[in-house]
């Protein structure tokens, strides 16, 4: 134990050791990753919210072709004698982007086209189309003659480390690249507000309303594809779509708000890339030596990124206040937990009710027996009914009080009504009416149970003879 | 539309319909699920249109709406064609056909009626909000205007998607069965609403399900099968004969005939 605790002590300062060797060269590479994983973001979340996250995968690989055929296709021009040289690297850059583009809807397009001809699923349709034009990429990625500076290495790894690099403390041109496709992305979302969230929502209206859902599908398919060009410089075109659709996913399982989405998604974003670098450059120093492999001492900030979006959304999945696994679990104790209490306040008044003398049940074991529950289930359940002064114990055992009284008479209510309702509208032997109406008695309500009481024609008694108490005490003791 | 197809249409059809429907085929796949519609909606009326499972009832809303294709045939409202007539007409999809899991909440949905009326760019101003926040008051729901819609009970969605075509404050509405899956309450708020529409002289359409409320529900029906059985006043054409031959089987030599052509368009 002691070991391990030194042992534990001695990474964690090795760590910080390695991480205050943080520099201004650091900073600019997580700034790129950052900006390069916010700018996917906001594509991103509207690809989740219309489930179409394939999509953004189907894009980043056959962007490639686009890139390609774009360049090809402005070099031929120049060898042709139709641009200059100086025309040609200029334009260079944003003719990629173009080529990107115009792929981007064209993929797009052929899915549509391929999944009515084919008569298949949107996903196999978008799988046909994509891994083909990525091949007819790779091909002329081969076949590109060598003076147009092509490396395929670029394109599926990233070259953050080499790239996002500040000179003379100007920014890096990656991070500027990163940074107007997110301003560009951040109007687009911020203009088209009501566009992209009625066409997304729903088709069908948004078309008749005159903002023509598919146009802004092929709309989003640009931009997503041009976003996705602008970051492959960073962090290259696979480890990309975890940037696109990882940190949507996280802000989804976050928050039921829509305006909230896209910030918490950018929060995501940026996190993961400032956490990405930092574990980068001290992990693998820490770990790998210890493994027996001394060379290794860092990693690509790029996976290590894509492995922090990973891991957001772990604990988005586990502790999300609404649809986590931890919440949900907290939530399922908690019904137990009032359930038990609920069948404790029924054993306590129903035993008032048949012998007005022994208002009490002895101990904590006979709790446990009439109501079949475990012995940390049943203290919870005494626990919480003392606290809300629904019961109190004294030598003798547990009685009601009268809070606990006017509850439990509504849980009692409730239980004879459903069983009548049911002896009413189901041809079943009243023996099998108990079991039901326990199950159903917790979550019946003072509306519910008044339009049960309508639907009987007695209402005053249930199937076996015992009286339904009043909503109201009627003394008002 | 042509100006010399518009102007036969005019001669053949009252200007004043809301919804004048010329000779229309429609097809997937080649094959015609809807043979011929040739039928004008009267003004100010509650129109039921009526039909069995695959009658092309949805798909006479949809393609009268422009939203699956035409392979013939003319579509006019208020006598003129559709693309010019978007902001008086208002269409209630199915609930099914939209994912209530999308982060917004009830007054955002209802919103969504009035993007037209804000106009691109534009941001939804508070007076906007406070049209939608009206308009869920108008079928109850107004304490759940900030709930997220996958809270809401089925027959509360139903109730929000029509609020947003309120908001819409069109003079046509389309409805594909708002009635189906909800409660007795919202039933009830329903048929209030179109009551309330009527006597404002809006037109509706719906697509009913339920035959039993057909007559009680609505002034006219439309009957369908593949291609219109009748259409009228549901004193007269609401009989036992029609409603027989809407629900009596397809007609076979239509299946029959509309099986070649799509067989055909596969080469076989």
């Amino acid at each position: 134990m002691r070991n391990r605790l030194k042992a534990g002590f001695e990474m964690f300062s090795e760590f910080l050791e390695l991480a205050a060797d943080w520099n201004f060269r650091d900073t600019w590479m997580a700034a790129t990753a950052a900006l390069a994983a916010m700018a996917c973001a906001i594509p991103g979340t509207f690809l989740v919210l219309r489930r179409q996250s394939l999509m953004g995968d189907a894009l980043s690989h056959t962007s490639l072709l686009g890139i390609i055929g774009a360049i090809l296709f402005a070099n031929a021009l120049r060898v042709s004698g139709w641009i200059d040289t100086e025309t040609y690297i200029a334009t260079r850059h944003a003719v990629m982007f173009v080529g990107a583009m115009a792929i981007g809807v064209f993929s797009a397009f052929m899915t549509e086209w391929i999944q009515k001809l084919g008569r298949v699923e949107a996903s196999a349709a978008l799988g046909v189309v994509f891994t083909s034009l990525f091949a007819l990429g790779l091909l002329l990625v081969r076949s590109a003659p060598s003076g147009l500076h092509i490396d395929p290495d670029c394109v599926f790894y990233g070259t953050i480390e080499t790239t996002a690099i500040s000179v003379k403390g100007e920014p890096p041109a990656p991070a500027i690249t990163n940074g107007i496709m997110l301003l560009v992305n951040l109007t687009l979302v911020v203009l088209f507000a009501k566009e992209l969230k009625i066409s997304t929502f729903d088709t069908e209206l948004s078309t008749t309303m005159g903002i023509n859902a598919r146009v802004m599908h092929y709309g989003l398919m640009a931009v997503t594809a041009a976003t996705l060009v602008a970051a492959f410089e960073s962090v290259g075109n696979i480890l990309v779509i975890a940037l696109l659709i990882v940190p949507a996913a996280t802000a989804h399982l976050l928050t039921d708000r829509y305006g909230r989405l896209i910030g918490i998604a950018l929060v995501v974003s940026a996190l993961s890339a400032f956490l990405g670098h930092l574990m980068a450059i001290t992990l693998p120093a820490i770990i790998f030596p210890r493994l027996g492999f001394e060379t290794v001492r860092d990693a690509s900030t790029a996976g290590m990124m894509a492995g922090t979006c990973g891991m957001l959304f772990l604990l988005a999945v586990l502790f999300s206040p609404r649809h986590g696994i931890f919440s949900q679990f907290v939530q399922r104790v908690r019904l137990s937990v009032k359930i038990a209490g609920d069948d404790l306040l029924g054993l306590l008044y129903r035993i008032e009710e048949v012998d007005m003398e022994e208002r009490q049940v002895g101990a904590m074991d006979l709790v446990r027996k009439h109501l079949g529950l475990g012995w940390m289930m049943s203290r919870l359940a005494v626990a919480s009914l003392s606290r809300n002064q629904q019961i109190v114990s004294d030598p003798s055992g547990y009685h009601l009080t009268d809070i606990g009284r006017e509850s439990a008479r509504k849980l009692v209510r409730s239980h004879r009504l459903w069983e009548a309702y049911m002896a009413k509208h189901f041809q079943l032997p009243d023996t099998h009416l108990h079991e039901t109406a326990a199950r159903v008695e917790h979550y019946l309500n003072p509306d519910i149970r008044s339009q049960l009481e309508d639907e009987l024609d007695t209402p005053g008694a249930d199937p076996h003879g015992r009286d339904i108490p009043d909503e109201r005490h009627p003394e008002g003791e | 539309m042509s100006q010399a197809q518009l102007d036969q249409m005019r001669a053949e059809h009252p200007a004043s319909s809301p919804l004048s429907i010329h000779d229309m085929t429609v097809a997937y796949q080649r094959k015609p699920v809807l043979w011929d519609i040739d039928y004008d909606a009267p003004a100010g009326k509650l129109v039921a249109i009526v039909g069995p499972n695959g009658a092309g009832k949805s798909t006479l809303i949809k393609a009268a709406l422009d939203l699956v294709p035409r392979i013939s045939g003319m579509v006019m409202m208020f006598g003129h064609p559709y693309s010019q007539q978007r902001k008086r007409i208002a269409y209630v999809p199915q609930r099914g056909s939209v994912d209530w899991d999308f982060p917004i909440s009830a007054r955002q949905v209802v919103e969504m009626g009035l993007y037209r009326k804000i106009g691109w760019f534009r941001p939804v101003t508070k007076k906007y909000r406070q049209q939608a926040v009206e308009a869920l008051d108008r079928v109850g729901l107004v304490d759940y205007a900030d709930r997220q819609i996958s809270q809401l009970s089925g027959g509360q969605q139903q109730r929000v998607f029509l609020a947003r075509a309120l908001v819409q404050d069109a003079d046509l509405y389309l409805m594909d069965e708002p009635f189906i899956g909800v409660d007795a309450a919202t039933e009830r708020a329903i048929v209030e609403l179109l009551r309330e529409l009527r006597s404002s002289g809006k037109t509706a359409l719906v697509v009913h399900h339920d035959l039993q409320t057909v007559s009680e529900y609505f002034d006219e029906v439309l009957l369908l099968n593949m291609r219109i059985v009748a259409a009228g006043p549901v004193k007269e054409v609401f009989t036992e004969e029609n409603l027989r031959a809407t629900y009596g089987g397809k007609l076979a030599l239509l299946e029959q005939v509309g099986h070649r052509m799509q067989l055909s368009e596969m080469g076989e």
